[in-house]
Formats: structure tokens, C-alpha cells, sequence
């Protein structure tokens, strides 16, 4: 942002119509807070990085990772590192920032927050040690009966309970808000973070009741564990973790690129009405991820295949709002007609060229997810290379490079100094979008014609229809090549940023656009977020209650488990 | 009450336009052609498989003309049996179970395609119509070895 800054000194003033969201001041000890947790996300990306670099490598035929350090001790911690770790804190970092920056709250306590940081960051370093001496490989899901070193069950669990400290830590300033100005509503940022905390917190139940059952069994208490009740347990959590994601990555395409253009969010109303979309669509579909196991009946498929489309809605919504907000500031700028729209938009602007290119890469990735979504459909891709070029292109494209693009803008304002090599930023960004591209579009390319994923080697002794998806896995791996190129370049704009001693000389701000006041103001009953959670939670309920009763009316059957790497 | 734009709710409705022709063309398919998902409910003791039929003898059985039943248990790292061979034409209905962790059982170019759960038993038809050699292989991550199992499905 600090190059944006700098060229255009002043923003367009605020016009009499809009309501500007405060941007409280903050203190040393907030920032610092914040760049614990950006920090932490950085060092989780630049190490998955390389592991996922070495994993292209690995798949194309041209790397064999020696016995010591195998593939898959390497694609867990790459897993674990990207999806859990990376995502994570950048969230619980940013949503604490935007929380903290919209509820002015003198002399707030940071012990909660910084205890529940402590907590995040041991539980990652235990897990994380335990990867990589090789007691879990188990990947990111650890699908039991696959049994890992308690350590990795007791270290993810510190990480989610670190969460919930954040979560709790957002919700009492929402609440301490709402005590003060009952009439007022919510600012929007603070309520975009809650909304998608609370939604975390419904979500981890499900994880941590599954740890309730594998934590006494790695230690020997059990004699078995019930596989199918765990896969539930863990995709009952892990499709609201990748909405988790987006949802971070929409707070900051709501709320920070319009400022990068001096626009205003489209509709401060509907903004909320996506975040408790989303919310309630959470949950509700995890089933989606077992499309093909056996013990759920094809009606319970179908009703949890009808509620993901429910996701449907609030995407569009969003994309809607986006270009929205794109052409009146063009317009309200004297600017008309389409190409004139794009040209006006600040595409020199690290921040602004990141999160546009992560924009554009979620139009196949979310295209990509009806297909996924789709229970006939699903069969002909599902646990192939199609679902890693899926996820790719979500969140290792718009989310990922949202954040990384967001960081460019918080990282000067949590520093007080000039973004380092704008132009490096720059190009990183591009980059990124590139080699992603190329990436993901090989993977779902392999994947339709039928390259497994999550496998060491994919010649199977030359099979035919192994030598047709190699072309695909070569350009795999060239894509990340360029991706992890992408990652050190925006390693190198971060660390130089923060030991550079050019403090600039006007502080970078990080923005909130503000809220078009033509729009109407939010029903009030959008801010009744007890309300809203206990509706998600009875729609988790119904959509659970049927395959749970299934399975637990059948004989039932425990898997005693093993170590088999 | 809400207000949205005339040009958004035109954008949603395009939106909620796709999901419904989704939606009708999987669900006709589903109760027409019965195009689901293999989703068999039925459990079986994970430790006892050796000695619950049918898969104390795992191989292919004939149970009319064009008609088999084929009865698998994938374990680290391999699937039994190893390979078959059936005619150009016939209809195959499989029977997978594991002995320890979780598998996969994909059949590229088939659409064959489900997960092995200890505790479990999967099931998938499929008819072959075109002669020559399948692979078969694991695609859920099972340990060490994964990348060697698999097996082979001869067509002639």
C-alpha cells in the first residue's frame, strides 16, 4: 500500500454520502500482537513452500525422497503447514487487527490474546517436531486408524484451543461494544471477524470431539476406534475450514482492496447478509467429502449435496458486490464503459494487483467446486489430482494470495515503515497468479484422467494409463516452481520491509473503505449473532442426526489401527 | 426489508437459475438411471475378515452369464486378488473391504471409485464394455508402500 500511498497522497475525499468505518489508533503492543501472528503464518508458508516444491518434483519422476525423509512425512507437514498453520494465524492475526481497529476500547486487556497466541504457537511447534521426526504421517487429515505419536493429536488440539481464545477474545469486544452503544449497529469489520469465528467455534467442535476419541486411543486407554464416526467427525470441520478461509480472504475484499481505489463497499447490508450465509451454509455439508464412502445412504449425500449449493448465494453476492464497487468508483472517478473501469483501477498497487489476481482465480475455482460438489459428478474426480488442483486454485490461489497481498498493506502499518521493493511485491503477485495457473490446471487436467492423489510415485511400473498423465505432472511441477520462486520473493519484500530502517515519513494507514450510505443501513436483527449461531448449530443438528442414526444402528465394529510407515 | 438492486437480483437469479438445472438434472438422474454415489450401509469386524464369507474366499465369482461378483480385501500394501480377468460385457459388481486402514479403490477410465473403511463394506457395479488391461489402484493414502498397490483388471 505504501507505494499507492505515496503517488496518490490523498485518497478522494470522503463524499457526503458514504459513512466511514473509524480506524481506531493503535497502540505498539496491538501491532506487535498482530506481527506475532503474521510472522508465524509466514514462517508456516515458506516452509510448506519448499516441501510443495520437492512434491512436484517428486511426482514428475524426478525426485526421490530418500528413506529418511519421505514423501509423505513431507506432504503432512506440507498439509499441515499450509492448511492448518499458514491460514490460521493469518486469520486470527488479521481478524483480531480488523476487530481491534473498528471498536475503539481504551485500555484493552491483551492477556487473552496473547495467551491464546502462546497456545496456537506450542501446539504447532509440537505437532510440527512430531512431523518431521516422522511419528505422523498421517497427512493433514489424519484419517485413523492410522495411528500417530500422541504428540501430533495433543499439538493440533493446543492449536484449536488457542483459536478459541481469539474467538472469545473478538466476541467479548463485540459484546463490550454493543454494551456501549446498544443503538448502534456493529462496525462492519468487527462483525465480518465475529461472524466468522463463531462459525469456527461450531466448526471445531467436531474436530476436537474426534480428538476426544483418538487422543485415549494413541495413548493405549482404547482398544479401537469406530473409522467411519471419525471421517464424520473430521469432515464435519474440515469443509467449514476451507469456508474459514474464504471467509478471511472475503473480509478483506469487503472491507481493504475498495480502499486501495478510494471506493466504498456496495452495500453494508447486504455484506452481512453473505457473512451469515455463510455461517449457516458452513456446516450443514461436510458430507460432500464422502461422496464414496461406504455406511451414509445416498439420500443423506443428496441432502448434503442440496445445502452446498446453498454457498451458491453468498459467492455471487460477493462477486457482485466486487465489481460493484469496482464501477461506481469508475464512475464516481468520471470514468465509463469497461476497459476504461479496469484501467482506472490501481494495478501498480501490490495490494490491489494480489487480491485482483486472487479474485480472477476463483472464478474456476469455485466453477470447479459444482463439480466437485456434485454427488455423480464427484465420482469420476473424487481422491484424485482434480481435488488438489481444486483446492489449489482456492485456497492456494484467492485466499493465499489475498493474504499475501493484504500483508503488503499490513505490514507497513503494523511496522511504521515504507513497504521494501514494491515493485519485487509487484511482480511477485503476477507471479503467483501464474505459476498457479499452470499448476492447478495440470492437476485438475491429471485428474480427469485419473492420477491419484496423495501418491508417492504415479508410474505404477509403467502402466499406459500412467504414461498419459505425465506430461500433466511435469507441468505440476513447473508451476511450482514458479509458485515457491513467488513465495521467496514476497519472503524477501516482508523481512526486508521489517529491518529496513526507512520509517516513513507519513505512518502507513491500513484502510477500511467506507460504507455507501445510499445503500439502506443493516436490518437490525443481522446483529443478533447469538440468534444466527444457534440457527447454525440446529441446522449442523438435522443434517448429522440422520447419518448418525444410520450408522449407529448397524452392528458396530472397531478398528484396533496401526503405524504403517 | 431488504433492498437489493434490480441488476442484482438478476445475477442471483442467474446464479440460483444454474443451481436448480444442477440440481434437477442430478436428482432426475439420480431416480431415473439411479446415478448415485456407491453408498452400501453394512458393517463387518475389521479383525475377523479371513473368516467372514464372503471374503474368506476374496476372488471373482460367476453368478450368471455376463453377471459377476467380485469380493476384495485391501490391506498394506495390496489388493486380493492381485488381478482378474472377466469377458468383454460383463457386469461387475464389486465387494471391497479393509483389514487395517483406510484404502481407496479407483479404476481409471471406469468411473469405478470408493473408499475401503475398515468396518465397512463398499460397494460399486460397473460393466465392461471395451476389452484390454485396467489398473486398479489405492488412492487413499495407506502408509509406506502406498504407491505400490494396486492391481490389474483384464478384459478380453
Amino acid at each position: 500500500m505504501a507505494r499507492a500511498e505515496l503517488e496518490r497522497p490523498a485518497l478522494p475525499r470522503e463524499p457526503s454520502d458514504t459513512i466511514p468505518i473509524a480506524v481506531e489508533a493503535a497502540t505498539p503492543a496491538e501491532n506487535r500482537l498482530v506481527l506475532w501472528h503474521v510472522y508465524t503464518a509466514t514462517a508456516a508458508l515458506t516452509l510448506g513452500a519448499l516441501f510443495g516444491l520437492l512434491q512436484g518434483f517428486s511426482r514428475a519422476g524426478y525426485l526421490a525422497m530418500p528413506a529418511y525423509f519421505d514423501y509423505y512425512r513431507m506432504l503432512t507437514a506440507h498439509g499441515v503447514l499450509m492448511a492448518l498453520v499458514f491460514t490460521t494465524f493469518f486469520i486470527t492475526g488479521i481478524c483480531t487487527y480488523a476487530t481491534y481497529r473498528s471498536i475503539d476500547r481504551p485500555g484493552r486487556s491483551l492477556v487473552l490474546a496473547w495467551g491464546s497466541f502462546w497456545l496456537m504457537l506450542a501446539g504447532t511447534v509440537m505437532a510440527a517436531v512430531t512431523i518431521l521426526a516422522g511419528n505422523a504421517s498421517v497427512l493433514y487429515t489424519f484419517y485413523a486408524p492410522l495411528k500417530a505419536s500422541p504428540y501430533f493429536y495433543f499439538g493440533a488440539t493446543l492449536l484449536i484451543l488457542g483459536t478459541w481464545g481469539v474467538a472469545i477474545d473478538i466476541v467479548a469486544n463485540v459484546v463490550w461494544f454493543k454494551r456501549r452503544h446498544p443503538a448502534e449497529r456493529i462496525p462492519l469489520p468487527a462483525y465480518m471477524c465475529a461472524t466468522t469465528f463463531i462459525m469456527w467455534v461450531i466448526a471445531t467442535l467436531g474436530v476436537v470431539a474426534e480428538m476426544g476419541i483418538l487422543i485415549p486411543w494413541s495413548l493405549g486407554f482404547t482398544s479401537g476406534v469406530d473409522v467411519e464416526l471419525t471421517r464424520m467427525l473430521f469432515w464435519y470441520f474440515g469443509h467449514p475450514l476451507v469456508y474459514f478461509w474464504i471467509m478471511g480472504a472475503y473480509i478483506i475484499w469487503y472491507t481493504v482492496v475498495p480502499a486501495t481505489f478510494g471506493g466504498r463497499i456496495f452495500s453494508d447490508a447486504l455484506t452481512r447478509l453473505s457473512f451469515l450465509m455463510l455461517l449457516l451454509f458452513s456446516t450443514p455439508v461436510g458430507i460432500h467429502h464422502q461422496f464414496v464412502d461406504p455406511g451414509i445412504s445416498a439420500g443423506w449425500k443428496w441432502l448434503h449435496m442440496l445445502l452446498t449449493y446453498g454457498v451458491v448465494i453468498p459467492s455471487f453476492m460477493t462477486a457482485f458486490a466486487i465489481f460493484a464497487t469496482f464501477e461506481l468508483a469508475a464512475r464516481r472517478a468520471g470514468v465509463r464503459g469497461f476497459w476504461n473501469t479496469i484501467r482506472f483501477l490501481p494495478w501498480r498497487d501490490p495490494v490491489f494487483a494480489g487480491a485482483a489476481c486472487a479474485m480472477l482465480l476463483f472464478i474456476p475455482g469455485g466453477f470447479g467446486g459444482l463439480v466437485n460438489a456434485s454427488y455423480s459428478m464427484d465420482v469420476l474426480v473424487h481422491n484424485t489430482m482434480w481435488v488438489v488442483g481444486h483446492f489449489h486454485i482456492t485456497v492456494g490461489g484467492p485466499v493465499a494470495l489475498t493474504f499475501v497481498a493484504a500483508a503488503y498493506a499490513l505490514v507497513p502499518a503494523l511496522t511504521g515503515r515504507k513497504l521494501f521493493a514494491p515493485n519485487v511485491a509487484l511482480a511477485q503477485v503476477w507471479l503467483w497468479f501464474g505459476g498457479m495457473t499452470l499448476m492447478s490446471l495440470s492437476m485438475h487436467w491429471a485428474g480427469l484422467l485419473g492420477a491419484p492423489r496423495r501418491t508417492a510415485e504415479v508410474s505404477y511400473l509403467g502402466s499406459t494409463v500412467a504414461q498419459e498423465w505425465h506430461p500433466q505432472m511435469v507441468a505440476a511441477a513447473l508451476g511450482g516452481t514458479l509458485l515457491f520462486i513467488s513465495i521467496l520473493m514476497f519472503v524477501y519484500v516482508a523481512v526486508g520491509t521489517r529491518l529496513q530502517n526507512q520509517v516513513a515519513v507519513v505512518p502507513p494507514q491500513f484502510r477500511f473503505a467506507p460504507v455507501d450510505e445510499r445503500a439502506m443501513p443493516p436490518p437490525v436483527v443481522f446483529d443478533r449473532l447469538g440468534v444466527w449461531a444457534m440457527i447454525a448449530i440446529a441446522l449442523a443438528l438435522l443434517a448429522y442426526a440422520g447419518p448418525l442414526v444410520e450408522q449407529f444402528s448397524q452392528p458396530h465394529f472397531l478398528a484396533p489401527g496401526m503405524r504403517t510407515w | 426489508m431488504l433492498h437489493i438492486h434490480r441488476y442484482e437480483r438478476t445475477w442471483l437469479s442467474f446464479g440460483m437459475g444454474i443451481l436448480v438445472v444442477l440440481l434437477a438434472t442430478i436428482t432426475t438422474a439420480a431416480l431415473v438411471e439411479g446415478f448415485v454415489p456407491p453408498s452400501r450401509v453394512q458393517t463387518i469386524d475389521p479383525t475377523k475378515v479371513s473368516q467372514t464369507p464372503p471374503f474368506d474366499h476374496p476372488g471373482l465369482h460367476k453368478i450368471s452369464d455376463g453377471v459377476y461378483e467380485a469380493y476384495y480385501v485391501g490391506h498394506v500394501f495390496a489388493f486380493d486378488p492381485q488381478k482378474i480377468e472377466v469377458p468383454v460385457g460383463a457386469r461387475v459388481t464389486f465387494y471391497v473391504t479393509s483389514t487395517d486402514v483406510e484404502h481407496g479403490f479407483a479404476v481409471p477410465e471406469t468411473g469405478i471409485n470408493v473408499m475401503v473403511t475398515p468396518g465397512w463394506v463398499s460397494s460399486v457395479s460397473y460393466t465392461f464394455k471395451k476389452a484390454g488391461s485396467f489398473l486398479l489402484l489405492c488412492h487413499e493414502y495407506c502408509g509406506t508402500g502406498h504407491q505400490y498397490m494396486f492391481g490389474t483388471i483384464v478384459v478380453k
